[in-house]
Formats: C-alpha cells, sequence, structure tokens
C-alpha cells in the first residue's frame, strides 16, 4: 500500500490549474500529479505514491549509500569514530579498534 | 531500472548480512511497521540471511489489513447503492467485511471501480454527474497527501457528486501501542521511509527517548532494509536509543511540507479502531468541518452495521507481533489468499499473505530474548 517507485519526470504541464508530469518508470509513462513537488524540474528523479510525487531523489545521498555499501567496514570505523564525538551518550563503543586496521581482524 | 537495481545487488546484500552478523553479540527483535517492508523482507529471504540473534517482527503498517471492519461494512452499505459509483484501491476488494467483500458487490452488480491515483475517482465524478461518486480513502501518511488532495480539488472545482468514507491512520500512535502492549518484545523499531518522507522524522527522537528503544528510518529494497537492520543493530549494541535515517535519498527531516499543508488543511485527528487491535487514541485522520460535505459518512446514513469477525482470526496478535502467520492453527488451511479468514491474508503486504504466498508454512523457534541489561 505504501509502495512508491521510483521514476524520471520527462514533461511537466499545468492541468486545471493543477501541476501534473509525465512520469517515465523504467518504460512506462504515467501522468503524475506533481503539485507537492514546486522545485521538481524535468530530468529529475522522483518517488511516486498511488499517482502522486511525494520526494525528490538525492542524488548526492544515493550515490553516498551506495559508496557504503562497497566500502562496508572501513566506512563502519570512520563513522564509529564520529559517533563517538559527535554524540556524547555516556556509553562506551563496543569496538574501538584504531583506523587503518583490517576489520576482517575483529570478525568473531 | 535507476534507483531501484541498484539497491538489489546480492553480493552487496551478503557483505551487508555478514557485516551484521560480525557486530551483534547477543538477542534482538526489530519490528519493521510497514507492511511493504514485511512484504520485501519475507520475498527477498531477507529473515534468511540474517543472524540467527537478529529477529524481524512484522508491525501493524498494512493499511489494508487495519481498516476497521465497521469501515469496510459501510463501504459495502454505500458501494450496494443503485446511484453510487464506487472508486477503490485495488487490494481492497477481496477484503472481507462482515458478509461481503467489495468484489462480491460487484459481481452482484454494483459498480465498484479500481483506481489507481485519488485523482481518477473526482475524473470519474466530473464525467458522471448523475451519480454519487465515493472513493475509499484509506492509508497511512503517505497516501494522505494524495487523498486529501482528490477532496481539495473536488472542492475548489465544485464537484458536488464527489464524497470520500476516509479512514486514515497514522504510524506513531501504533508504535506507543506496541511498547505499550503486555509482552511486548520490540527492542527497536524500522520506521517506514515513505511514511517518514511525507511526514519527516521530528516526532520520533521523543519516542525513542520515552521507550528507549532505536528508530531507523528505512527504505523498501533488499539494501536499504538490510542497512536499517545494521545500523539498528550497531545502536542496540551500543546500548543507544537515537533515531537515524537510512533512507536519505528520498527521506529529509522535515519531510513534505506541501503535503503537511495541504493535509492539515483538510484532515483533524481523531481517535480511531484498527481491526484486531482495538481503538488507538488520535491515531487517524478524518475530513475537518470544512469539509463536511464531502463525507460519505455524513452524506449517507449507514444505520445497522453489526460487524462479526471470524472467530479462527487471529489477525490482531499478528499485527501486534505477538504471533508469527505461522502460528495461527488456520494459516494455509482454512485461511488462505482465496479463502481469507483476515485482512492480513488479501494484502499482498499482510503479513500472512506474504508467508503463504512466499512459503513459510512451518514457524522456526527462535531463541529466547534475552532480559536487557541497562
Ligand atoms: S492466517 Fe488467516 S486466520 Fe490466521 S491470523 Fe492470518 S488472516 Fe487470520
Amino acid at each position: 500500500m505504501c509502495l512508491a517507485v521510483p521514476g524520471k519526470v520527462e514533461k511537466i504541464y499545468d492541468a486545471q490549474g493543477t501541476r501534473m508530469g509525465k512520469v517515465n518508470f523504467g518504460g512506462v509513462i504515467k501522468e503524475v500529479c506533481l503539485a507537492y513537488l514546486p522545485d521538481l524540474e524535468e530530468g529529475d528523479y522522483t518517488i511516486v505514491h498511488v499517482g502522486f510525487a511525494i520526494s525528490k531523489i538525492d542524488e548526492e545521498s544515493a550515490q553516498q549509500s551506495l559508496r557504503t555499501f562497497e566500502e562496508l567496514g572501513l566506512l563502519e570505523e570512520e563513522l564509529e569514530e564520529l559517533r563517538e564525538t559527535d554524540f556524547e551518550t555516556g556509553v562506551s563503543a563496543v569496538s574501538s579498534s584504531p583506523k587503518g586496521s583490517s576489520p576482517s581482524g575483529t570478525e568473531s | 531500472m535507476k534507483y531501484l537495481t541498484e539497491y538489489r545487488d546480492g553480493a552487496k546484500a551478503q557483505r551487508l548480512a555478514a557485516e551484521i552478523r560480525r557486530i551483534v553479540t547477543q538477542p534482538w527483535a526489530i519490528m519493521e511497521v510497514c507492511g511493504g517492508q514485511t512484504h520485501s523482507i519475507i520475498r527477498n529471504g531477507i529473515d534468511q540471511i540474517l543472524p540467527e540473534q537478529v529477529e524481524m517482527i512484522h508491525g501493524p503498517g498494512c493499511p489494508v489489513c487495519v481498516t476497521p471492519l465497521a469501515a469496510i461494512d459501510k463501504a459495502l452499505a454505500i458501494a450496494s447503492r443503485p446511484e453510487v459509483i464506487f472508486c477503490s484501491f485495488g487490494d481492497m476488494l477481496r477484503v472481507p467485511g462482515s458478509n461481503d467483500d467489495l468484489f462480491k458487490i460487484k459481481g452482484a452488480g454494483g459498480d465498484v471501480r479500481v483506481i489507481y491515483s485519488p485523482l481518477d475517482a473526482v475524473r470519474i465524478a466530473r464525467e458522471n454527474p448523475e451519480r454519487e461518486v465515493v472513493f475509499l480513502a484509506i492509508g497511512f501518511e503517505t497516501t494522505a497527501p494524495a487523498n486529501a488532495m482528490a477532496v481539495k480539488l473536488a472542492k475548489q472545482q465544485g464537484i458536488t457528486n464527489f464524497s470520500a468514507l476516509v479512514s486514515h491512520v497514522l504510524v506513531p500512535p501504533a508504535i506507543e501501542t506496541i511498547m505499550n502492549s503486555p509482552g511486548n518484545r520490540v527492542n527497536a523499531f524500522l520506521a517506514a521511509g515513505h511514511v517518514c518522507c511525507v511526514t519527516g522524522f521530528a516526532e520520533y527522537p521523543a519516542l525513542a527517548a520515552k521507550y528507549n528503544v532505536p528508530i531507523v528510518v528505512t527504505g523498501f529494497e533488499p539494501l536499504d532494509l538490510l542497512e536499517g537492520i545494521r545500523r539498528t543493530v550497531l545502536q542496540l549494541e551500543k546500548g543507544q536509543a537515537k533515531v537515524e535515517n537510512a533512507y536519505p535519498r528520498v527521506v529529509s527531516e522535515q519531510g513534505n511540507r506541501a503535503a503537511q499543508a495541504v493535509i492539515e488543511e483538510v484532515f483533524e485527528v481523531t481517535d480511531r479502531g484498527w481491526r484486531g487491535i482495538g481503538t488507538i487514541p488520535g491515531s487517524g485522520w478524518r475530513l475537518n468541518s470544512d469539509y463536511r460535505e464531502f463525507d460519505a459518512e455524513y452524506k449517507f446514513t449507514v444505520s445497522d452495521i453489526s460487524t462479526c469477525e471470524s472467530p479462527l482470526c487471529r489477525a490482531g496478535e499478528v499485527l501486534k507481533g505477538a504471533i508469527k502467520p505461522n502460528q495461527c492453527q488456520a494459516f494455509g488451511k482454512e485461511c488462505t489468499p482465496r479463502t481469507p479468514l483476515g485482512a492480513t491474508m488479501v494484502s499482498s503486504e499482510g503479513a500472512c499473505a506474504a508467508y503463504y504466498n512466499y512459503g513459510r508454512f512451518v514457524h522456526l523457534e527462535r531463541p529466547a530474548i534475552a532480559e536487557q541489561v541497562s
């Protein structure tokens, strides 16, 4: 029910005063209401739910997540340090192996 | 397809699962609130590649499943009227009412139409001025912008033969109900990405703090889910209870402001009954008084609703995560997607249907969750 699918905005137009557009979902083109994304431009990617675009996909964050999956392990340690410095929770981290050591070395 | 296939990579999924295995040291129960996530987890076998200490508990986040029986019975009564064109999302058609479902009403001559977008219902009303067009407006926060816009446009365009039967539900009050229910085992939540896409997640830190549970905003593709689970486990292992966003390409903290404004203009918060769970205070939206003439509940007086559930069905326990679908005696026997006894067997996002469709017939024993040391 909350399924929402990414698609590429091909065309933006006005229909009876409502901001509408044509969105391409891997070859299938559908008419979508764009009223909730006034800044969306042709060529942008958006998440569509029951005929409404509800969010513009942020390319930078998308790349960032994919890199995270690529570099898992190495990145984890950097994040760990970040978290420890950013949030003073009073709870000590489980592992605090120094940066640069092989992440596989901590495998149990 | 861009932004889809790259989040379904099997090798990366294995790597994420291995990482979760590396960091986990004790049993944890994580609830995914959203039915779309339940479907994806079972379909992609994510529960099966996780280390056995991590148990996924399936939550109440399937709007089709929790729409109260009384609302379904009202819908059926209205859809049976000869002057009505009844518009609904496809997955509501087989949801069992006390005696019938929309599919049977259609078979018996009712004008029941499946629509893709709520705006289709407004168009049908414009094209059929001599008929009454009623739209069954259900859903979580995700669907509210679309449903609210349909009503707003109908009013703007003076389409008076359009009305909506609204039964909207809200996620945060449901999280509270789960945490307060006796025997609750949930240690952390994956928050539904597309709900947060609309509402943002500013409401969640208070919940995370109140119940001392990590809440991680999570997407729907296999890698998104595994990343959400990984971040949740990391927090649990560290004894943290923070709100994190593991779906930043779609979700921002403030959500979609334009959508929130229209929701506020059209809806107001109300107590709502959840099928199988009961009434949760402040857990729904209904049309506010400015839009009363578009409210099908006021337009059509429906009396004589006396609801009756199947005595075999344990959907309420399934929805709260107390049992897995295959622990219900009727699962796969009296109850199948062709002969559903409860709504959780109807919707593809219902936990019972997901377990049935992807062959989870046997209940696997999981280690008991150890007492959490604080
Ligand atoms: S398997 Fe069927 S009867 Fe059992 S809880 Fe699920 S929907 Fe209800």
